[in-house]
């Protein structure tokens, strides 16, 4: 089967209740996807190499919540665990994201990224989409995680908390993951956000050859078995923190293994 | 029961005005304009809602219920007129239903409430405050109707409520926001947008509204039925071609060259989604859709062909 008929018959199989036009509820299109993908899965397979382990963790059907630590300047992760869900599930599963306020109002990025399931990133979007049964993908160290230098690439700055109030409010397994490799494709030496603004972004990344395109460096994730916490989502900020500590802390130890396989393969 | 449907000269209306009689109620209409072929058991009262005229309807009729749907969403009206329709109209409506003993009246908003913005919810529910009205002021005055309804919930518990968020509609009728939208062969739109866009075929609406006269529910409802549909989409399926004009174009051509003249804040509306959630009302009333969003538009592009 050739590649984009591959993508094509994935997208085909995604579990998600599309009309006859190919969209669903939340307006995402089989059309925008399969050509999304289509680009993405060359990436994904020829340019980055990615190597994904531990997907037995992620559940096939229902609610859940992929949270992982942020790698590269921008949003090559995300990308790659989104590719990874929809090449290497079985059922393909679209994860969505939470997408920068910013890009909604861009014109053309504003379609893609809807048509393409990542919504804005608002607690109504991830609430919603947990209560539908969706995959929902959430990296809780935010734009900082992404602005994180090359030399700072393997560290993981502070958590938000409200991932974990979600999780336990909606009653969504957590299934943390550890992405290594995106520091080297894109190895950020300074931001710019004097740049940011010309372009309409918060900061762009700036790199040794000054261009902040990606090298065709090895991408590594590695998902770990699912955490499930009890409670409502309304306990205290003191018990919140605990459980995102303990999310925080396997999503170390993924990272570490993640690093091990990398520089082993 | 007898019901008094305000603002029957518009499509819509006369559509819940006939679905009612045909659920065995007495209806009478009140608008200024005519109902040229109205059945000759439904008496049409041509007065103007704000004049002495229309209490005169009340105080004689004594109808149990009123579904209130002489708002004007139109922004080709003036400001000044828009505000004295959908303000005092609303306001005189519900005065005269106190005064003259209604026990249920229903009005009849739309979900553009909630206004378009990049940053909102794709999906409102009834709890969230009206945002956009910065960018697009010309629709305080239906925000305020609203809002206006909304608080005769508590200032006047003897009366049952029922304030209905209706989402566009398209129909035979060929009127409304939408239909007006698709009425040329190409359909401008913003370069790089292309919004969900939520409607219901006209008879669904119509069997939505007639539901809140037999279900009575009190309290504010989004009225919703099919998945909501990218708008070009909508122009596609229903035969338009879609002309993508960048922003700063479609700004200047706004008034000029067959184009319509709208405020700036309009384009809002094409540029992002105003999608609600209508998962109360069909717990509240059992509303279901008869007709989805893909024979809608197959419909709509047999009977309005360019």
């Amino acid at each position: 089967m050739a590649r984009d008929e591959a993508v094509r018959d994935l997208v085909d199989r995604l579990e998600l209740p599309f009309n006859s036009l190919g969209i669903d509820p939340y307006g995402i299109s089989k059309r925008h996807l399969r050509v999304f993908f289509g680009a993405l899965a060359f990436f994904y397979r020829h340019y980055f190499r990615v190597k994904a382990v531990g997907l037995e963790h992620v559940p096939k059907r229902g609610r859940a919540m992929l949270v992982g630590n942020h790698s590269g300047g921008y949003a090559i992760d995300g990308a790659m665990v989104i590719t990874s869900m929809l090449l290497e599930m079985e059922p393909p599963r679209l994860a969505q994201g939470m997408a920068e306020k910013f890009i909604n109002q861009l014109p053309i990025g504003s379609v893609w990224s809807s048509r393409c399931g990542q919504l804005t990133g608002l607690p109504e979007h991830a609430e919603r989409l947990l209560m539908d049964d969706r995959l929902l993908m959430v990296f809780p160290e935010g734009a900082r995680g992404t602005a994180k230098l090359y030399k700072e690439r393997h560290s993981l700055v502070d958590f938000g908390t409200g991932f974990v109030r979600l999780a336990l409010k909606t009653r969504s397994p957590i299934v943390p993951l550890g992405f290594v490799g995106g520091g080297e494709a894109v190895p950020t030496v300074a931001n710019s956000s004097a740049l940011g603004r010309l372009v309409g972004v918060p900061y762009v990344p700036i790199t040794p050859y000054g261009l902040a395109a990606p090298l065709p460096a090895r991408l590594c994730v590695h998902y770990g078995e699912p955490l499930v916490f009890e409670g409502t989502g309304d306990e205290e900020d003191s018990v919140i923190v605990g459980y995102v500590e303990q999310v925080k802390a396997r999503i170390a130890q993924l990272i570490e293994a993640a690093r091990a396989d990398r520089s082993g393969s | 029961m007898k019901v008094l449907v305000i603002g029957v000269g518009g499509a819509l209306a006369r559509l819940v005005a006939l679905k009612l009689r045909g659920a065995g109620h007495s209806v009478i209409g009140l608008d200024r304009r005519p109902w040229w072929d109205a059945p000759k058991d439904i008496p049409v009262h041509e007065v103007d809602l704000r004049k002495r005229a229309a209490e005169d309807v009340f105080r004689r009729e004594r109808p149990d219920c009123v579904v209130h749907m002489a708002t004007v969403n139109a922004l080709s009206a003036s400001g000044e007129e828009r505000a004295r329709i959908n303000m005092g109209g609303t306001r005189a409506v519900f005065e005269h239903s106190v005064a003259h003993g209604v026990q249920h009246i229903i009005f009849v908003g739309r979900h553009t409430y909630y206004g378009a913005t990049a940053d909102a919810p794709l999906y409102h529910t009834e709890h969230e405050p009206p945002s956009g009205i910065g960018h697009f002021p010309e629709l305080a005055d239906l925000v305020a109707a609203d809002l206006y309804a909304a608080n005769m919930l508590w200032r006047e518990p003897s009366l049952t409520t029922t304030v209905l968020r209706l989402v566009y509609t398209l129909g035979p009728s060929k009127t409304g926001t939408l239909s007006s939208f698709l009425r040329g062969k190409r359909v401008p739109m913003v370069m790089g947008f292309d919004p969900l866009f939520q409607f219901l075929e006209e008879d669904d609406a119509a069997r939505g509204i007639e539901l809140a006269v037999e279900k009575r529910p009190r309290g504010i409802f989004n009225v919703c039925g099919p998945s909501p549909v990218p708008l070009g989409t909508i122009a596609r399926e229903t035969g338009r071609t879609v002309v993508p004009v960048p922003e700063p174009v479609l700004v200047r051509l706004l008034g000029h060259l067959g184009f319509p003249s709208l405020p700036r804040g309009a384009l809002d509306h094409i540029k992002f989604p105003i999608v609600v959630d209508g998962a109360a009302y069909r717990a509240a009333t059992g509303f279901v859709h008869g007709t989805d969003e893909v024979e809608a538009l197959r419909r709509y592009r047999r009977i309005s062909p360019v």
